[in-house]
């Protein structure tokens, strides 16, 4: 990849909607500093559909988890969308994760009591908009994804695959900068994965950015990119055909 | 997030978990039922005590002159011996206060009352209350004729065998005939009824009318006192400065006719209706010292129980913390979410037991001698409790809601 190198003090060009700079992290457990992430340095542009793999303790999770802002570096830069979070506050990360990012679990992760429609609603909850416009919102982001007949079934009455659009419905209702997903096929059959890659095919078209961790080859094949890790560190970073 | 949507999840909370939540308040649900309960209890029964006891022991403008106190609370021995040993109140005595109140409008009675048996027509009605009185009894206690007519001044001079009964001796010996002109024996004497007094209902679950009354120098006294005794002299004024006056001139009589020196304190009593309230109060005032310390108990136990169900609450719902933190969700905003719950379900609680207290103190007035009446502020107060028992009790689990890590609450299973 030809990204402009980047030094500490420059601002990410308007394009570049993530940027990794020397971004680490490390945790003490117990007696031991463990150094997840060891400084990735890493440009996503508007609209790429990007996969990053790599086997367990590559630090993949880690990643994830700074991506979606859910967890601060310990050294390192980090944009956002032409901001710089890694040195924000927990209320700004909350924004910042509301406003920017939306999530796709590996397990769903919805509310078991409330409806699909309701669950959809959430981020708009927190952004604090008005009930009506929630609503419309909501059913609008379900319709997309091709649930508007499911839009009062709660997630125990919903299959695997439609559980997860409900998910995906969710992430995208606050049109996010970026759709971070996280083993999104990892409990689903291979013909719910693959109909799941294929909302998130539609979803790249119509130019969406997608960050999705996995560790299934089959599954990164659908991105444009795959960045892989290992030990912390960027290992191989490429380009593939669609 | 808006604090009515945290409202609005918390009541879809507690409706998913119906029997959860119903434990989880029974301890505010009793303290605040017990609160309106008792403050009804209370407030009925100091209503009653002023608009109704106190007026029908004693009267409205009313004093009464005896020998000592006829309702006391707490009273020691040695008062109540020293009591025992004042002179009685004399025929001669209640004359000559009764020529010698000068006040205008005022009203006097003599009376005495002891309990007998009352007959007619081979049918006995025990424990009746005897009244000897004056003509003017019936004005000064408010007692109106259902039919025939009081004695008048004359036969009370007299001393004419005439009866005026109660409701309830009429029902019991002439049930179905016409009581007037019949002649009933009252302690064995033949009295001629001329009169039934309204009925006048029951006070604290004792009939008010269960009684005969005859002239005070009827046959009668030899029943209700010894003789040339009254139990009081009844004093009633148009208003209350002038029954002060009244009180004045009346001690200003009895003193003299003591020959009482100045340093003599009186030995006899003038007793009003706030005399009989006194008594009350200190009744009520014993359930003012106890009441709040049950109330508070039970909001504390119940407190706790909260806060333990909200701290379960909060660990069984770590996942979805985490996921609503992950969508955006602040800290203040899972503070707010589990402090409403903590609050709505407290404040529940509380209207359940405003709810059921109300119902309590219906039945109470309806079933039992007590009066209960239930006083608006009891029912504010109960809201405040329970209100404020959610926001101390809930402050502990909610932030620790808040403060939870958002990737270690998502990777809870």
């Amino acid at each position: 990849m030809t990204h402009q190198e980047f030094v500490t003090g420059d601002t990410p060009l308007p394009d570049i909607v993530i940027l990794t700079h020397k971004l680490a992290r490390e945790y003490i457990m117990g007696t031991e500093t463990v150094r997840a992430l060891r400084g990735v340095s890493l440009q996503i542009r508007r609209n790429e559909y990007v996969a990053v793999m790599g086997p367990s303790g590559s630090g993949k999770s880690t990643f994830m988890n700074l991506i979606g802002c859910l967890d601060t570096p310990s050294a390192g830069e980090y944009w956002l969308n032409g901001q710089k979070v890694s040195d924000l506050g927990d209320d700004d990360l909350a924004r910042i994760r509301n406003k920017e990012i939306g999530f796709v679990f590996q397990t769903f992760n919805l509310l078991p009591r409330a409806d699909a429609l309701h669950n959809v609603e959430l981020p708009l909850v927190y952004a604090g908009m008005r009930a009506a416009d929630r609503k419309k919102r909501a059913t609008d982001a379900l319709a997309r994804v091709g649930l508007a007949d499911r839009m009062h079934h709660r997630p125990n009455e919903l299959s695997g695959g439609q559980r997860q659009r409900v998910a995906i419905a969710r992430a995208l209702v606050n049109n996010p900068s970026i759709l971070l997903a996280d083993e999104p096929t990892g409990n689903l059959d291979s013909v719910t994965s693959s109909e799941i890659m294929d909302v998130f095919r539609g979803l790249h078209q119509q130019g969406q950015t997608v960050v999705m961790v996995t560790h299934e080859p089959d599954i990164a094949a659908n991105a444009d990119r795959v960045v892989t890790l290992r030990d912390g560190l960027i290992h191989t970073d490429q380009k593939q055909a669609a | 997030m808006p604090f009515y949507e945290a409202i609005r999840l918390a009541l879809q909370t507690i409706r998913a978990q119906k029997l959860k939540s119903f434990f989880s308040v029974i301890g505010v649900f009793i303290g605040v039922t017990f609160l309106i309960a008792a403050v009804s209890i209370v407030n009925g029964m100091n209503r009653y005590m002023t608009d109704k006891f106190a007026a029908t022991i004693v009267g409205v403008n009313t004093f009464q002159l005896r020998h000592r106190p006829n309702v006391g609370f707490n009273v020691p021995d040695s008062v109540w011996r020293s009591w025992r040993r004042r002179p009685r109140i004399t025929f001669a005595d209640a004359d000559a206060v009764t020529k010698g109140i000068t006040v205008p409008g005022v009203l006097t009675s003599w009376f005495s009352e002891d309990q007998g048996t009352v007959e007619y027509g081979g049918k006995i009605a025990k424990g009746i209350d005897l009244q000897g009185a004056g003509a003017d009894y019936f004005t000064i206690k408010n007692l109106n004729i259902a039919e025939g007519r009081p004695f008048s001044p004359q036969e009370a001079k007299a001393g004419i065998p005439v009866a005026v009964i109660g409701f309830d001796v009429a029902d019991k010996l002439l049930a179905g005939q016409d009581p007037i002109g019949k002649t009933i024996k009252i302690q064995g004497l033949p009295y001629t009824v001329i009169g039934v007094i309204e009925r006048q209902g029951t006070m604290l679950g004792m009939s008010l009318d269960k009684f005969v009354v005859a002239p005070a120098t009827s046959p009668i006294q030899r029943d209700v006192n010894p003789p040339h005794v009254v139990d009081a002299l009844m004093v009633k004024a148009g208003t209350i400065p002038d029954m002060n006056l009244a009180m004045d001139q009346v001690e200003g009589i009895m003193r003299a006719r003591r020959h009482l020196r100045p340093n003599q304190d009186d030995n006899f009593a003038l007793e009003t209706s706030a005399a009989v309230l006194d008594w009350w109060s200190g009744i009520s005032r014993l359930m003012f010292y106890f009441g709040p310390g049950i109330v508070m108990i039970s909001l504390v136990v119940g407190g706790i129980v909260i806060m333990n169900i909200m701290l379960m609450a909060v660990a069984e719902r770590t996942r979805e913390i985490g996921v609503r933190k992950s969508l955006g969700a602040k800290r203040k905003d899972i503070m707010r979410q589990f402090l409403a719950e903590a609050i709505t379900l407290s404040t529940v609680g509380a209207a359940a037991g405003i709810a059921f207290g109300i119902v309590l103190s219906l039945l109470i007035q309806a079933f039992t001698p007590l009066a209960a009446q239930v006083a608006p502020w009891s029912v504010a107060v109960g809201v405040l409790l329970g209100s404020v028992v959610g926001v101390v009790f809930g402050t502990l689990p909610a932030s620790r809601a808040s403060k939870l890590d958002p990737i270690t609450a998502l990777r809870q299973e």
